[in-house]
């Protein structure tokens, strides 16, 4: 079985976000880059896969060479090689081509990412992949196994979760609780600097969007304190300031 | 401007962040029509042209009765077809956002999820989208002829504008290939406030040290008709179900009341809950860093405290 497990390279969870050129371009000063959490779900399920088995995992990222770190780091969890597609990513609809096109070259029988990126947050592109290449997706997937040529998965829903069976291949959107994240060990990163890792060129896509400004929301006001023997008085301000009762 | 709405149900019913996304329509000027798949009460249906819609259309075949993912986009876009529509707008949920992707793959349109607010159209049509897990917003152009459009909850006002509207019956033919998933069961928590749509919410943490200590939390939720969230590491350790987790890595709420007993406030909490109009934080650590992201604050003891809180709250109501 052949696994594509996509990883986006995106701030830590802890980054304070800042803008400049006038509010037109992120700062990545300081900022520290991760594989995304919901991507890192997926890559610790076909890692799971791979050693009960023996299928093979291939991770994807769409992105500069900035990112070969990240991937070097998903190498490490335990893929087998990477490929990276030489460009920013744009928009979803252009990683969503990107991911396509290489998928549709090799035949992959299960495609694997994220629920959600946690820059853009779009939550589209395993629709897009799955669009593209004509097979089901599902997101977001909190349960993952394969029986044979069949998967059986849970989706989550709102209070609640949906049980599903999918031949392969499919695309699917993780999230936890499908497998544990995984942290890589010695052995996982000495061996990741000899593992294969291929550039490719992009295709070319017409993207929809077109920034025109970012904006950090208003800074928070002072927090008012109410003594703990007094729990009438934050009723009352519930009702009367802050009018939510 | 011809607007399209897919409109959601749960137990034959619409959803309420569907009506959010009919005023949405409704408040971009132009003719809205509303589309539901599946069985869906007629009354209920008809019912959103109070909110905003000229017409709906109602695929009620019952192979609709599910919410498959690739059947809804091709029942969806076709009618966006159909209807010579030019924008789609949706409520952002599970089911929403993956069939919104797979419409604008097919329909080759500008995609954007998440949006918090009408779109300006002085130049061109340009939408402002959460980003960063609600720590930053983009206004981005959508440049394609075509958009399609999530909306997250507070979008837009829900208000009655109108009379209830004509439900006409949409046949389409359903390709087999659409259906090759197959939903075998669901378990889903009945007669409760659901969590993305709770207009007050309470959530523990660690802080309330173990699953048996939850009646507190779910005494107080009930005066409040609020639902229950928690941490990530409530969920983990299976103190509660997952679905409940807030948060970067869970569910993103956005409540008028956001009440946090226990939970210490990591960034990765906040991601979940900072589009709340209103955080109260009960803690026993003064120096939480919860507090700096609340507008008001009780340090003490949630043992203590939650059942003061509750009964003062019956009293003034
Ligand atoms: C206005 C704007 C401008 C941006 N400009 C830049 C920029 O200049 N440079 C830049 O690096 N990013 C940029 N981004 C981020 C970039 O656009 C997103 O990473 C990309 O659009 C995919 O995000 P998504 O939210 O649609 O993915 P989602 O649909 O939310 O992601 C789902 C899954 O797809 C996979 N995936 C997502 N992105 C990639 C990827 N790049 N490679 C492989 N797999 C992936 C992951 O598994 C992810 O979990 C920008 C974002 C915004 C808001
Ligand atoms: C990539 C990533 C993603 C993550 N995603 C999420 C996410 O989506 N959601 C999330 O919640 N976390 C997430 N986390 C985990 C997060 O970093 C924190 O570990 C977690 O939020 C802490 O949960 P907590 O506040 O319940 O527990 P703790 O940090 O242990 O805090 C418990 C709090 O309870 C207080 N307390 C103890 N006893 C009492 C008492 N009797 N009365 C009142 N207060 C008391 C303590 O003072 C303390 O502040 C993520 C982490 C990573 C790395």
């Amino acid at each position: 079985m052949k696994i594509l497990v996509c990883i986006s390279h995106v701030p830590d969870t802890t980054s304070k976000i800042n803008f400049t050129d006038n509010n037109t371009k992120f700062d990545s000063n300081g900022v520290q880059f991760i594989i995304g959490p919901y991507d890192d779900y997926a890559l610790a399920r076909a890692v799971e896969l791979k050693e009960a088995s023996g299928a093979s995992v291939t991770v994807l990222n769409v992105g500069l060479g900035d990112t070969e770190p990240t991937l070097r780091k998903a190498l490490a969890i335990g893929a087998d090689d990477a490929v990276r597609v030489n460009a920013e990513p744009a928009d979803s609809f252009f990683v969503a081509k990107q991911i396509a096109e290489h998928a549709r070259s090799v035949g992959y029988d299960l495609i694997l990412m994220g629920r959600e990126s946690i820059d853009y947050n779009g939550g589209a592109v395993h629709g897009i992949v799955g669009e593209l290449l004509g097979i089901p997706s599902v997101s977001p997937v909190m349960k993952l196994d394969i029986e044979g040529t069949k998967a059986k998965l849970a989706r989550e829903i709102e209070g609640g979760k949906e049980y599903l069976e999918v031949n392969l291949p499919f695309v699917a959107g993780c999230q936890e609780p499908i497998a544990e994240w995984k942290i890589p060990n010695m052995r996982g990163i000495m061996s990741a600097r000899t593992k294969p890792l291929k550039v490719v060129e992009p295709v070319a896509v017409d993207s929809g969007i077109k920034l025109r400004q970012f904006e950090l929301p208003p800074p928070k006001g002072a927090v008012k304190m109410i003594p703990a023997d007094n729990v009438q008085e934050l009723v009352s301000l519930l009702k009367s300031e802050a009018k939510v009762l | 401007m011809n607007i399209l709405v897919f409109v959601e149900s749960a137990d034959g019913k619409v959803k309420k962040n569907s009506l959010e996304a009919v005023a949405y329509a409704h408040a971009m000027g132009g003719n809205v029509t509303a589309i539901a798949l599946g069985n869906v009460d007629k009354a209920d249906l008809g019912s959103l042209g109070t909110y905003g819609a000229k017409k709906v259309l109602h695929a009620a075949d019952a192979k609709l009765n599910q919410g498959i993912i690739q059947a809804y986009a091709s029942v969806i876009a076709k009618a966006f077809q159909d209807e010579n529509a030019d924008v789609l707008v949706l409520a952002d949920s599970s089911l929403g956002t993956p069939v919104a992707a797979r419409i604008a793959a097919k329909l080759d349109a500008s995609l954007a999820s998440n949006v918090v607010a009408l779109p300006d159209t002085t130049a061109g049509f340009v939408v402002k989208r959460s980003i960063f897990t609600g720590k930053a917003f983009a206004r981005v152009e959508l440049t394609k002829p075509k958009k399609v459009i999530g909306i997250k909850k507070n979008a837009a006002v829900v208000s009655q504008v109108g009379s209830p509207c004509a439900v006409t019956p949409y046949a389409v033919p359903l390709a087999e290939t659409d259906f090759a998933t197959t939903i075998t069961s669901s378990e889903k928590a009945t007669g409760e406030v659901l969590l993305p749509e709770a207009n007050i919410v309470v959530s523990g943490g660690r802080g309330m040290k173990g699953p048996e200590h939850w009646g507190m939390l779910e005494e107080l939720a009930k005066t409040l008709h609020a639902a229950t969230g928690c941490s990530k590491p409530v969920s983990d350790m299976g103190w509660r179900p997952h679905h409940e987790h807030v948060g970067q890595t869970g569910v993103k709420v956005a409540p008028q009341l956001y009440i946090a007993v226990g939970i210490s406030g990591a960034i990765q909490h906040l991601a979940g809950v900072n589009s709340s109009k209103c955080i109260v934080v009960i803690n026993k650590d003064p120096e939480a860093p919860f507090f700096k992201a609340a507008d008001y604050g009780i340090v003490g003891d949630a043992f203590d405290i939650l059942p003061k809180l509750n009964e003062a709250i019956k009293a003034a109501r």
